[in-house]
């Protein structure tokens, strides 16, 4: 029986689409045609000087007559036909792949390469789709940026089409539109900050919460109008676009300056240099405040002040971050959650403050000293709801009046924790060499 | 033009209000607008339009939830309703008429698009003959 599928059936394919005589290319190749007509039947094997002279007269390249390039190209070529859905209206011949990668090995190739490009392709279409489905920052910011595209289309429209438009009508839709353009921006930078593989400090603000803390970090948390009330929260909030960025900075601009009123940066001055100590347990006492209240003004102080760089993380009482100043030494998640061993979590539980050392992983990490305190709003009646919320402050061991005293292990988060056996731990660790 | 009938649109963008009411009111139609998706069904109810247009994205409460409370009652069975919305994949679509929507249109559209719609679904079914 003839071999139809191997080298013989290619060359004799590619000899009669070049349009060459058998008996032409069998004297080019230096043997005989009825040796050429055995091999191109499948009856003899071919290698060597014979299958280099015929790719040679054939204008082919003879490793892709080889019978292994063929066998891996038949392969994909089956595996591009098995990825044809039922929504393809021609159904490719299965049984007829090996002829086909034999007769046009260019070809099939083709197909086989783009079979691969379009899988590569829906995998990264599902990637989206499934990132666009579940992440509501990144579906909210496209919902955003097609609603006011759509407004824009609209009005513009009526503006382009409608020359008999009423002046207060006109006059109306000009406002919208410039509205709209105004708001369009905002999304949409918002939407390329967050769609931009940057690592710049410029790509980091996605949420309202980071615009807020970008906004303070600009500070270095400390908001000196604030502390004169030389500018009201309303006034410096103002500066951002209005909108959730606006009202996230405005709620803690309010708070901030709640905490100034009852701990003024003079007072917190005078307690520290009494107490001697880094101590919001002692200066809490000292000035008749509570303990996360003198957490929040010691990190907002001016370094001056406090005397060292100091970190803060706040969280609801369902454990979310709402405020994160990181301290070197002891790094803060940008999304998701920090570790739950951080006494940050601990004082939602624990009836009094907590103060430990701590020690996160990584190279040339040093200790640093964590106090943290939860308090509770105080319900006007019954019926309303008590809201729970924890404040850490985080400090430089050597600026603690505490001495570490075999820190605390904790991580920054599960994902980036290369801690083995933690009893704490949600996920495996995405960082090399950590356990599986 | 549409004979002077009452639709309501519920959508919670200003400026889109402003522009759809603009449009169809110019071409006849009598436009009232809701802007909260919790009480949508209600406001439905009192003020018994001859169409709706109903966003997807509304605060408190999604359109698909109101198309489908519209769908259960009875005297809401076979009121027209055109769903807006800013996620056109074919998945949004089969779920629209699914919950029973009369039309289905993706944000952005077109001006004439969305009235040729409304005008479309509006009209009287035509009598089969006999």
């Amino acid at each position: 029986m003839a071999d139809t599928t191997g080298e013989g059936a290619r060359i004799r394919a590619l000899r009669l689409e070049t349009g060459i005589a058998q008996a032409d290319l069998a004297r080019q190749a230096g043997i005989s045609p009825s040796y050429l007509n055995l091999i191109e039947h499948g009856r003899r094997p071919i290698g060597g000087r014979v299958l280099a002279r015929l790719a040679e007269a054939l204008g082919a390249d003879a490793a892709a007559l080889s019978r292994g390039a063929e066998v891996a190209l038949i392969e994909d070529m089956r595996r591009a036909a098995g990825r044809a859905g039922d929504g393809d209206a021609v159904a490719p011949e299965i049984g007829r792949v090996e002829a086909m990668a034999a007769a046009y090995p260019g070809w099939s190739a083709l197909i086989a390469a783009q079979a691969d490009r379009i899988a590569t392709l829906e995998r990264g279409i599902a990637t989206l789709g499934d990132r666009l489905s579940h992440d509501p920052l990144l579906s909210a910011s496209v919902h955003d940026v097609l609603s006011t595209v759509t407004a824009i289309q609209s009005t513009s429209a009526i503006l382009a089409e409608d020359a008999a438009l009423p002046a207060d009508w006109r006059a109306r839709f000009h406002r919208n539109l410039h509205e709209d353009s105004l708001r369009l921006a905002n999304s949409a930078r918002r939407l390329a900050s967050y769609l931009d593989a940057g690592t710049g400090p410029e790509h980091d603000v996605q949420t309202p919460q980071d615009e807020m803390e970008a906004w303070l970090t600009d500070r270095a948390f400390h908001v000196a109008e604030l502390e004169t009330g030389a500018s009201a929260p309303e006034d410096l909030a103002g500066t951002l676009p209005d909108g959730p960025d606006r009202a996230v900075l405005l709620q803690h601009l309010r708070d901030y300056a709640r905490d100034a009123a009852q701990l003024p940066l003079d007072t917190l001055r005078d307690v520290l240099q009494r107490t001697g100590a880094l101590d919001p347990f002692r200066v809490a006492v000292a000035a008749d405040v509570t303990v996360p209240l003198a957490m929040r003004r010691l990190a907002s102080a001016p370094e001056d002040v406090v005397g060292t760089p100091l970190g803060l993380a706040v969280c609801d009482g369902a454990g979310a971050l709402t405020l994160r100043r990181p301290l070197t030494g002891f790094e803060i998640p940008r999304f998701g959650a920090g570790c739950p061993l951080w006494p940050l979590f601990e004082a939602l539980w624990s009836p009094r403050p907590v103060a430990c050392a701590l020690i996160q992983p990584g190279r040339a990490t040093r200790p640093v000293q964590a106090f943290a305190a939860a308090e509770r709003t105080q319900p006007r009646d019954p019926s309303e709801p008590v809201v729970l919320r924890a404040t850490m402050l985080v400090l430089p061991a050597e600026a603690s009046a505490h001495p570490p005293d075999r820190p605390r292990p904790v991580g920054q988060s599960c994902r980036l924790c290369p801690r083995e056996g933690c009893p704490a731990r949600r996920e495996p660790s995405i960082l090399p060499g950590a356990e599986e | 033009m549409s004979d002077g009938k009452r639709v309501l649109l519920i959508e919670d963008e200003p400026n889109i209000i402003e522009a759809v009411r603009f449009i169809l009111s110019r071409d006849g139609w009598r436009v009232s607008t809701h802007a909260d998706g919790a009480d949508a069904v209600d406001a439905v109810r009192a003020r018994a339009p001859d169409l709706v247009i109903l966003d997807v994205m509304l605060p408190d409460r999604s359109g698909y939830d109101i198309l489908a409370d519209l769908r259960a009652d009875e005297s809401m069975r076979e009121l027209p309703v055109l769903v807006l919305t800013a996620r056109g994949q074919q998945k949004d679509r089969d779920l629209a008429l699914r919950l029973g929507a009369t039309e289905f249109m993706v944000k952005p559209f077109s001006n004439q698009a969305l009235l040729e719609a409304v005008r479309l679904i509006a009209a009287p079914s035509t009598e089969a003959p006999q």
